[in-house]
């Protein structure tokens, strides 16, 4: 028998839980964040109107530049004031 | 051979192994039968033992030799991990720990080293010896997994008996497409041979999973990607220089664009390991230009995660991304190679990241005045992607001999012709905002009047390669430039840990700032 080593990162896929849904988005604070690719605040606009519309609080964050993760502070600033984020990818 | 030659130190003894098997005090010998120093120093050893406490370790025979306190070690176990290189070999032990050791037959040494006097009065003053068992290649690959696997922390894989061990590559998704080496412990082992740096130290976090990556990992991988050991430390330096965050590899992983690594070797270390830089500089045949860009492209997949269809969202990809690895022929530029460019030395061992593309032609069998033929290069440059965009993107010139003679001999430098390309490529508004020539790409009506540079400051960067025959030289195309994508980076090859002098490529324009400057971009 032959042993090999494993090449990977060796990462065992944790099984990750949906976040829990939101039952309503009135006075639920949602986070909308564009990546910075081209047109993605067009379609951003206009979801903020739908959003409002429905009693939500919206608030607007945007990546340096789509090519990279979002930064940490980027990430946990949204994780401590929304309810629930909507990332856009447009072109 | 002088004793201080021959002898190690009890520091380095105890650094060498510190849960090896203990020895008895007093005098330890190595031997085997199947020496003749060992046959003719027989008779000393049995002399040795009649005055002061020896203990022999036989390889081979557990009979020889006669008259002496013998311990078999037909498998080699006390002799590898002491280290023994040759036979006979004598050491002094003193409280477990060896203070002294002599290699082959040396009278005036061993009478130093036992203490006895008026050793082999028969024998000659000295007689070499020969290799010990223990590194013969027919036990060493062995002894080292006996010994040394503990060292390698990977999770190990069992392959059945009637599995394949090549398609295991395969089915477990390690594979770029191609059959890979399958990597086993002693190949694993022989691949850290290569470098000093211990197993378990972090080479680098690699994207997208951002995992951290151990030279361990980096060794798996190279020895999957076909690497010989001595490859090993161009591969972590292009490991570590792909996952600065001025390289970017994410956003060349994830680009729908064409674009992978490209790796290009300066320095010595070229020929040392067999890169090539001259005839079919780009193609097939060489086994550390088709293995070292392929072992970083592994470890991005393993390790980092990044595979095809996945994170990689390339639309149509190319061929380079198998690997895409050559050395500048320094020896035969009119100019300094590349990595001084980038702020190195000359004769310093780098490797440079480029986000580049396949490379394309330029076919010039004419000119042989330079402005001719920086005409016909900047012709061809403009071109890259579509003639209408600037700014964006980078480019390496690759200039072969044939080419290089016509500037040589005409006294350009390389920032001659750079300068030159830079004038050469810029573009009328007029020709390249939307709509012009009929075709709707292109840029804002606002630049109309303007006149635009196709590359940033420092956007282009000229390498020497390629065969002795053939006016052709080549381009190959960058993926998006600057701090919103990927800088070129350049990293030194070494063999110690994490370096801090890293460099990226001197360029110090960013491109989306100069192209908002220029008003290309808003």
């Amino acid at each position: 028998m032959t042993i090999l080593l494993d090449p990977t990162s060796e990462r065992v896929p944790a099984e990750r839980p949906r976040a829990e849904r939101l039952e309503r988005l009135e006075g639920r604070t949602v986070g909308l964040l564009d990546i910075a690719k081209m047109r993605g605040d067009v379609f951003l606009d206009r979801l903020e109107n739908r959003l409002e519309a429905r009693g939500a609080r919206v608030l607007r964050f945007k990546k340096p530049t789509f090519t990279k993760p979002a930064p940490v502070d980027l990430r946990s600033e949204i994780a401590r004031q929304c309810d629930a984020v909507v990332e856009a990818l447009a072109d | 051979m002088s004793r201080e030659s021959t002898s190690v130190s009890a520091a380095a003894a105890d650094a060498a192994g510190s849960k090896r098997p203990e020895l008895p005090s007093g005098i330890v010998a190595f031997v085997k039968r199947d020496c003749p120093t060992c046959e003719l120093v027989a008779p000393v050893l049995a002399a040795i033992a009649r005055q002061v406490p020896l203990t022999v370790y036989s390889q081979d025979d557990p009979d020889f030799p006669p008259e002496v306190s013998r311990r078999d070690d037909r498998d080699l176990a006390v002799s590898w991990q002491h280290e023994v290189e040759a036979v006979p070999t004598l050491l002094r032990v003193e409280s477990g720990r060896e203070v002294e050791r002599a290699l082959g037959w040396h009278r005036e040494e061993w009478e130093t080293l036992t203490g006895v006097e008026g050793l082999g009065p028969g024998l000659p003053a000295m007689r070499p010896g020969c290799g010990s068992l223990s590194v013969d290649p027919a036990h060493a690959s062995g002894l080292a997994v006996r010994f040394g696997g503990s060292k390698l922390k990977a999770r190990r894989i069992e392959v059945a008996s009637l599995e394949d061990e090549l398609e295991v590559g395969f089915e477990r998704g390690w594979s770029d497409g191609l059959p890979v080496v399958p990597p086993t412990e002693a190949r694993v082992l022989a691949m850290l041979e290569g470098t000093s740096r211990a197993p378990d130290e972090t080479v680098a976090i690699v994207p997208p999973d951002l995992a951290p990556c151990t030279v361990e990992k980096v060794a798996i991988n190279a020895v999957m990607a076909g690497c010989k050991p001595e490859y090993l430390p161009i591969v972590l330096a292009a490991v570590e220089a792909a996952c600065t965050d001025a390289f970017n590899i994410h956003g060349l992983l994830a680009t729908t664009m064409s674009a992978g690594p490209v790796l290009i070797v300066n320095g010595p270390i070229r020929r040392r390991v067999g890169l090539n830089s001259g005839k079919n500089v780009f193609g097939q045949g060489h086994r550390a230009n088709a293995t070292i860009g392929r072992a970083l492209q592994l470890v991005i997949r393993n390790v980092g995660g990044g595979r095809p269809g996945e994170v990689d969202r390339a639309t149509l990809g190319n061929p380079g991304k198998l690997s895409f690895c050559f050395a500048e022929d320094e020896e035969g530029s009119p100019w300094s190679p590349l990595s001084t460019d980038l702020g190195f030395e000359e004769g310093i061992d780098t490797v440079t990241l480029f986000p580049g593309e396949g490379p394309r032609t330029i076919v010039d069998q004419t000119s042989r005045e330079p402005e001719s033929l920086a005409r016909s290069f900047a012709a061809s440059l403009r071109t890259m992607y579509t003639p209408k965009m600037v700014l964006a993107f980078d480019a390496i010139v690759a200039v072969s001999p044939e080419h290089a003679r016509v500037f040589r001999e005409a006294g350009w430098s390389k920032a001659d012709l750079v300068a030159r390309l830079h004038d050469l490529t810029r573009v009328r508004g007029s020709e390249v905002v939307r709509g012009a020539g009929g075709i709707a790409e292109g840029l804002p009506e606002a630049v109309r009047d303007r006149d635009l540079p196709k590359f940033r400051p420092g956007g282009l960067l000229v390498v020497h390669v390629g065969g002795g025959a053939g006016l052709f030289s080549a381009i190959i195309p960058g993926w998006a430039n600057g701090e919103m994508g990927s800088q070129p980076v350049c990293r030194p090859i070494g063999d110690g840990s994490s370096r801090g002098d890293l460099l990226s490529g001197g360029l110090s324009s960013d491109g989306e700032t100069f192209a908002a400057q220029e008003g290309v971009r808003s």
